[in-house]
């Protein structure tokens, strides 16, 4: 089995990319995990694509170059599937989550690509339970769901670390339900 | 570090919040700010750290970096110990007091995130600021990852504050990979890293009215070369005493402070040599390269000034072939990294063959398949007079 765990993540500037990243780092560390996270550096701009990256490893992670073969990568704004190439670098058996309405087998079309897709409306879902637009929280539901590294149980417990104080309870419970919903209601 | 286990103090961190704990640890009296990309987050978290009370150093925000280091210099001659932190075009505004710094003995700690020079602007890594001032007296120390960038300030610090050295440092990372990555850093104990500092105590003080100096006189043919001769000086014992230092951080660290550490090299047969975070992409190369039987290996510099040169001549001397990454050019002249090295190896009897390579400038991504292909380059003998330029369009 391969030593570390690459993710690759596709947002759009302002969407929340790299905070995911984080989190999912933040989470695996507490889980005994050696850990990386990096935005690709480019220019900054809101709206504009973008890429997020994290290593996961039992070992100490050596190398520091861009996630050239990822084994996971997601996809925040399913818009991007028309401008950028997702799936560049990945292998037969990557994993490949969307955040869209549509079925797996659509997005396969849609991208050529023929591994493992899941699917889940995870802006339906922040619009749902969060009360707007924020669908980088929800899909880190659908990443526990498929990525033995990043638990639900994990990722709650550092949303209410790290929400708690800065927008209250009731905020933060809502992000917890949002990414219990798309953990259950993922599609693949 | 392959044994090294994640402990439960091990927090996620970039080089550069990594960089601002130890600021808070150290609790300078003074830090002059100026922010530039990609520096910033450093004196960003260290003000913050600051403005919540975990820190009671006075911060002096100025209009400039000449001002920063001007400030720094004012505030070291003073007695306080005073930091400041900049990259690129900041290192390069503030270099007229850069050499003033070192020349007036002021024992000014001074984190970089390295990161090109103008022109054309760019924003990206590497080595071309700390390059740039590598003759101007201070004590350079490079650092692969964000573990070492946090410990290395207190190496840093206590050397240059070493009555036998007192000269400025610089701990220098890479611009956004490392001090924007997030990684694991475990941070000590406060309160042993502040007994391993100890109180500051500084030799001439202006604020010592009772025993008065003079800082900054003019020094015209009279004095001027002996001054110039007592860095030289200072920067012998610095050498010297790093490693004295060094060996005190291990005790509470557990990590070597040699003047570079030697990844696989006992059998090498082609051994690559680089600073900051490269060195870590060429370990994960030579680790997948040796599990195929070639017989790689790399060095890692971490002190560039003072140059550790016997040193480096005593442990490349049974390499046959030594490959150099640059990520710096020297317009009209061989790379920095590259002619040191060259220097270094010229007293040997048997001098291993030589390969010089630049990467990786103005942020260019570094690939392991391209330090694969430079590897196998140097074990089948393909060497050059001419530098490689890895990943350069029309190389």
């Amino acid at each position: 089995m391969k030593e570390i765990t690459e993710i690759r993540i596709h947002g759009r500037g302002g969407q929340g990319a790299k905070t995911a990243a984080q989190f999912i780092v933040e989470t695996a560390i507490k889980d005994g995990k050696f850990i990386q996270a990096f935005p690709e550096y480019g220019p900054e701009r809101t709206g504009a694509p973008m890429k997020t990256y994290a290593r996961i490893s039992d070992s100490v992670i050596k190398t520091h170059e861009p996630v050239a073969e990822p084994d996971i990568v997601m996809v925040i704004d399913p818009t991007l599937l028309d401008v950028v190439d997702v799936t560049e670098g990945m292998k037969k058996d990557s994993i490949l989550i969307v955040n869209t309405t549509d079925e797996p087998e659509k997005v396969k079309e849609r991208t050529g690509f023929s591994g493992k897709v899941y699917t889940v409306d995870a802006t339906g879902v922040s619009i749902d339970l969060i009360g707007k637009n924020m669908p980088n929280t929800p899909i880190l539901g659908a990443l526990a769901k498929v990525c033995k590294h990043v638990t639900l149980e994990g990722l709650s417990e550092n949303v209410r670390h790290k929400f708690l104080s800065k927008i209250g309870e009731e905020k933060t419970n809502a992000n917890i339900e949002a990414m219990k919903r798309a953990y259950n209601e993922v599609k693949g | 570090m392959d044994t090294i286990q994640v402990s439960k103090s091990m927090r996620p961190m970039t080089g550069a919040q990594a960089v601002a704990e130890a600021m808070r640890q150290i609790n300078p009296d003074v830090v002059a700010m100026y922010p530039i990309t990609p520096q910033t987050p450093i004196i960003e978290t260290f003000a913050k750290i600051v403005a919540d009370g975990r820190a009671s150093t006075e911060i002096i925000r100025v209009e400039s970096e000449h001002s920063a280091m001007s400030a720094t210099v004012g505030a070291a001659a003073a007695g306080a110990r005073a930091m400041t932190a900049t990259a690129a075009n900041g290192l390069a505004l503030m270099d007229e007091i850069v050499y003033i710094a070192a020349s007036m003995r002021l024992p000014i700690v001074m984190p970089i995130a390295n990161r090109a020079l103008s022109g054309p602007i760019n924003i990206h890594c590497d080595h071309s600021d700390t390059m740039n001032v590598r003759d101007s007296g201070w004590i350079q120390i490079y650092s692969e990852t964000a573990q070492e960038a946090y410990e290395q300030m207190f190496l840093a610090l206590k050397l240059a504050e070493h009555k036998d050295v007192l000269l400025p440092a610089m701990v220098c990372q890479d611009g956004f990979v490392t001090s924007h990555g997030v990684e694991n850093v475990k941070i000590h104990d406060d309160e042993t890293m502040k007994k391993f500092i100890g109180e500051y105590k500084p030799e001439y003080a202006l604020l010592d009215v009772d025993n008065p100096v003079t800082y900054g006189p003019l020094q015209l043919q009279d004095y001027y070369f002996e001054t110039k001769k007592q860095q030289v000086d200072a920067m012998k014992n610095a050498k010297r005493i790093f490693l004295e230092i060094g060996k005190e951080l291990s005790q509470i660290t557990g990590h070597d402070y040699g003047y570079f550490e030697k990844y696989e090299m006992d059998d090498a047969e082609a051994v690559l040599i680089a600073m900051n975070s490269t060195a870590g992409n060429i370990k994960a190369v030579v680790d997948k390269m040796r599990k195929e039987g070639k017989k790689v290996g790399m060095m890692k510099l971490r002190l560039f000034r003072p140059f550790p040169y016997e040193e480096i001549a005593e442990a490349l001397k049974d390499v046959p072939v030594v490959g150099v990454f640059d990520r710096a050019e020297s317009f009209g002249a061989r790379p920095p990294l590259y002619g040191e090295i060259r220097n270094a190896l010229f007293d040997l009897d048997k001098k291993p063959d030589m390969q010089s390579f630049v990467f990786g400038l103005g942020g260019r991504d570094i690939f392991s398949h391209q330090i694969e292909d430079a590897f196998n380059m140097l074990l089948d003998g393909k060497m050059t007079d001419e530098t490689k330029y890895i990943g350069c369009r029309g190389c």
